[in-house]
């Protein structure tokens, strides 16, 4: 299975998505830039954190517009996987790619720390490992995670089980419903503001982003295997 | 010759004759060494390269004779003072570079963009080593914290720093922060910066090979920042706010391309040498560079990426434009220098060429507007030896018995106050604003006694921690200063590492009060013994003078940087208890020092007295025995003892690992005296039942005093002293105390 981690103008979590993926599946990676015009080789994007033009403008507002997002666009039609954390989330949303949008904390303020999330669906291709309901600890960095959507959506969110995991005690951003992150209606692109890439080891505090990736490559595995005995 | 340019400055002969160069910081002599220099007078251009150049930021005029006492080598020291930031050998061909720097007096007048340019500077010098920057520490003094104006500095300073390094992506690991009248007016902003770097990648601030192009890569230059060298070299005053515009604007995006243009351009080897162009600019780094090679160069100032118009030759030299950068290379490899500069989206511009003369030759519209002797600029700067005096109150507080103080027997409102004291508090406040994890290597976050960062690939990992107590500094600045120094290898030992070398930030007062030039003196001899003792030399620093505001000088903080090596990160240590019945072990000796201590401030109002001694034999024999016991896997915790003494460092180690303890202390002082007071060398151990025998055989054949005092036990902490109760709290309590305290005054 290949792996892509694109590189925007200030992308910082890059180098991290990249270490998560070798340490935690093994499987081959690449950093691909922002102006790439072919995704054809591989099989789950990952649009990693970070401050992608500096955040001008507004957060993903300037990234969205990169040559490379067309081809996410169409990955996504065509079922790729697509894994947008922190700014990569707010990226996905900007290009439509995922409903609704990420307001600045409440607080106003950077907040950094570990937080509890529930596993809210473990049906979609990155949560398949993790036991439904599931609590795990997977820490925030972000200053604009507070995510928004109107109540018709929150409602369609709901119906369809796109919200995949929700913060469990303290609302850390503000985000509607609890909401930490959703993906698509078909569940092959999953947005959160949460970094599961920073909890892939003992001595970094928490393990429990590890079954994300393990999550993915076990249901690739799962769907290419059935593909090629049909 | 040079010609007098631009109608609106002033002439030469104007320049002498109204003594204009004053207004700039030189003085009469000085003008009359640099018209010797130059064999004429010099025109607005020249006065003000020099003026730069010879602040006390850029020179060190007045802190050269001192700053030499240093211990500045050492096995380990593969760089040391003199260029952008020390290096150290770490072994197996990686090294790690670090250097500490102030935003002192930006801070004070635009806090937000006083403290963000303060982490872009200091980044700047690390990659311009050649080295990736993996971590960033801090250093903050703030006035009172009930006081308006002290909470808008804090917070935004805060926020400064934490819009910087966050969206540069170092992780922002650790610091101090501390609150005391003393800093009203004038904060201390003290960052520093930690990268790693391979042997054969260092990189120097040179200008080699003459002929060879010199080029610009970063924003073009505006008119932000014009003086700021010497804005810090000088008091902070009432007409202080009027210098804003001195300060300049960061643009912490614009940070993360060009560090990554640089290291790649480092990488590529292309680079024969580079430096940043932080205070003074672009006169700065190009005579810098050029006086480190024995060289010259000549700028054409046309072609400096401008973004303003009308940029006159004195602005573009003296402006301090943020995240630029000046580097040479030979004129076959400038065509791939400039298409990496352009892959990562940034200008790129040759601006100069390096020559053979020793001179700084400035060209603008086709005329030469600055022929100046590099070596004048860079070498020249007179140096200063101010006259020192013992200060009145030194000898006043040398009567000063603290501990004939009134017993407090309430104990425990007495912790719970120490806790709430924002320099004890917990910080969490200003951390969780900081990015701590990105680049995911941070194994010791925050909180701890210093940060611990691994390096991927190896076993190994970096301890690193910044430290002083301008309290104990200010009532025996020779204490003081090895205070700094001992707690900050203490901190760095409790973690597990082996403490390697130190970078420095002296912040005093101004040096024209003798009684200021004394505690610099004497708190860099402090320095420069324990340094001496601990084998962890000073590879670089800074020096922020005039820290002044309308009540005085602040109090002397020369604020310690030390980096250590986790030798494997299996010994990486923690300060929380981490499991019941573990028992508990107090290295060290206790005595009646509450001079300068937390307590002598809360609960009695004051600072005086004399501070706690501090014995260096012990204090290494101290640091020998923690390391090798922690190395032997003996040590479950290790936390060291400061602001709050006993009762405080139990009090945290309890919180940390969720805990309580049940303690006993056996001792001939008072109760109060013997919880609180800040006696050196001291550590708190904890180990597993089944080690505590050999811990205890270690220690005695380490000679180091230590009494096993309790163990960690269920949900409270109780204290008691000589069999009696003192303390008796739910930890849950104690902290909320803690917690609590900054949150709720910045609400």
């Amino acid at each position: 299975m290949n792996f892509a981690v694109l590189v925007f103008p200030g992308s910082n979590c890059d180098i991290d998505c990249y270490k998560a993926v070798e340490d935690t599946i093994g499987q081959p990676v690449d950093y691909v830039w922002h102006t790439a015009t072919d995704l054809s080789p591989y099989d789950c994007i990952i649009v990693p954190g970070g401050f992608s033009y500096g955040d001008y403008l507004r957060c993903g507002a300037i990234a969205r517009f990169a040559p490379v997002m067309n081809e996410v666009v169409k990955a996504a039609e065509a079922g790729k996987f697509v894994f947008g954390i922190c700014n990569g989330f707010q990226i996905l949303t900007e290009s439509g790619l995922l409903p609704g949008a990420l307001l600045r904390n409440k607080t106003m303020k950077f907040r950094c720390h570990p937080v509890t999330l529930r596993v809210e669906n473990n049906h979609t291709p990155f949560t398949s490992q993790y036991a439904q309901g599931e609590t795990i600890d997977i820490p925030i960095a972000h200053g604009d995670g507070n995510y928004y959507c109107d109540a018709e959506t929150l409602e369609r969110l709901k119906a369809n089980n796109q919200i995949v995991f929700r913060y469990t005690g303290e609302n850390p951003n503000g985000s509607v419903d609890d909401i930490a992150g959703v993906c698509n209606e078909n569940g092959n692109v999953l947005g959160m503001m949460p970094h599961p890439e920073r909890a892939v080891h003992r001595l970094l505090g928490s393990e429990d982003g590890r079954r994300m990736f393990t999550s993915i490559l076990q249901t690739w595995r799962e769907r290419h295997g059935a593909a090629a005995i049909g | 010759m040079a010609q007098q340019l631009s109608v609106k400055e002033p002439t030469p002969e104007q320049i002498a004759e109204q003594q204009i160069y004053k207004q700039m910081g030189v003085t009469d002599e000085e003008y009359g060494k640099i018209c010797g220099f130059l064999g004429r007078k010099p025109n607005y251009t020249e006065i003000g390269v020099f003026s730069v150049m010879w602040s006390e930021h850029c020179s060190y005029k007045n802190s050269k004779p001192v700053l030499r006492r240093f211990p500045t080598s050492g096995p380990r020291v593969l760089v040391g003072p003199g260029e952008g930031a020390g290096v150290v050998d770490i072994g197996d061909n990686m090294a790690v570079s670090f250097k500490i720097e102030s935003h002192n007096h930006p801070s004070a007048v635009e806090p937000h963009q006083g403290a963000a340019t303060g982490v872009g500077g200091i980044i700047r010098f690390i990659f311009s080593m050649g080295a990736r920057p993996i971590a960033l520490l801090n250093s903050l003094r703030f006035g009172r914290l009930d006081n308006e104006r002290v909470k808008y500095l804090f917070e935004n300073v805060v926020g400064g720093i934490a819009g910087y390094g966050n969206c540069v992506g170092i992780p922002t690991v650790g610091g101090e922060v501390m609150f005391d009248e003393s800093y009203e007016g004038n904060p201390l902003v003290n960052a520093m910066c930690v990268g790693i770097i391979e042997h054969d990648k260092i990189q120097r601030g040179v200008a080699q090979g003459i002929g060879n192009p010199v080029y610009y890569v970063g924003p073009a230059t505006g008119r932000d920042g014009i003086h700021g060298a010497t804005f810090a070299s000088e008091e902070l005053t009432e007409e202080s706010e009027s210098k804003r515009p001195q300060v300049q604007v960061g643009d912490p995006f614009m940070e993360k391309l060009v560090m990554e243009a640089c290291l790649e351009l480092i990488n590529s080897g292309i680079v024969l040498g580079i430096q940043d162009m932080g205070a003074a600019g672009l006169t700065c780094s190009s005579s810098e560079m050029a006086s480190k090679a024995g060289n010259g160069m000549e700028l054409y100032l046309d072609d400096v990426p401008q973004r303003e118009e009308g940029m006159t030759p004195y602005e573009m030299m003296l402006s301090e434009s943020q995240e630029r950068m000046l580097f040479v290379v030979e004129p076959d490899k400038a065509a791939q220098a400039i298409a990496i500069c352009e892959r990562w989206g940034l200008i790129c511009a040759k601006v100069g060429k390096v020559t053979d003369d020793g001179r700084l030759k400035l060209f603008h519209k086709g005329e030469i507007v600055a022929d100046i002797p590099v070596a004048a600029l860079v070498d020249e700067c007179p140096v200063y030896h101010k006259p020192s005096k013992v200060p009145a109150y030194y000898e006043a507080n040398g009567k000063i018995d603290t501990a004939r103080y009134p017993e407090v027997t309430d104990l425990q409102g007495a912790l719970e106050k120490v806790l709430a004291s924002p320099s004890v508090a917990s910080k969490e406040w200003v951390y969780n604003q900081y990015d701590y994890m990105v680049r995911t290597s941070t194994v010791v976050r925050p909180g701890s006694d210093a940060a611990v960062v691994s390096i991927r690939g190896t076993r190994k990992a970096i301890a690193m921690t910044t430290d002083c107590n301008g309290r104990y500094v200010y009532l025996d600045p020779e204490v003081g200063g090895k205070i700094a120094v001992s707690e900050a290898a203490r901190n760095i030992v409790c973690s597990g590492a082996e403490p390697l070398a130190v970078t420095d930030n002296l912040n005093f007062g101004s040096p024209e009060k003798p009684e200021i030039f004394w505690q610099l003196e004497k708190a860099v001899d402090g320095i420069a013994e324990a340094c001496r003792k601990l084998n962890t030399p000073v590879i670089g620093g800074n020096v922020s003078l005039y820290n002044e505001n309308a009540k005085g000088a602040i109090y002397p903080t020369p604020v310690i940087g030390m980096v250590g090596l986790v030798h494997d990160i299996e010994h990486i240590t923690t300060q929380s208890f981490k499991k019941d019945g573990d028992i508990i072990v107090l290295l060290g000796e206790t005595k009646a020092e509450l001079g300068g201590s937390e307590f002598q401030y809360v609960m009695h109002g004051v600072t005086e007295g004399r501070p706690p001694q501090l014995d260096l034999d012990a204090e290494k024999k101290l640091h020998d025995a923690v390391l090798s016991a922690i190395q032997a896997g003996l040590v479950a915790s290790a936390h060291d003892l400061s602001d709050g003494g006993l009762a405080v460092a139990l009090a945290e180690s309890c919180i940390s690992g969720g805990l309580g303890a049940e303690v006993d202390f056996t001792t001939g002082l008072r109760a109060d005296i013997a919880l609180f007071s800040e006696s050196q060398s001291r550590v708190l151990l904890s180990a597993d039942p089944s080690r505590i025998e050999r811990l205890r055989q270690h220690l005695d054949q380490h000679r180091v005093p230590y009494q096993v005092i309790g163990k960690v036990k269920g949900e409270q902490l109780n204290i008691q002293v000589n069999g009696k109760p003192a303390i008796q709290s739910p930890v849950e309590r104690l902290e909320k105390i803690w917690k609590d305290a900054i949150p709720c005054l910045m609400k």
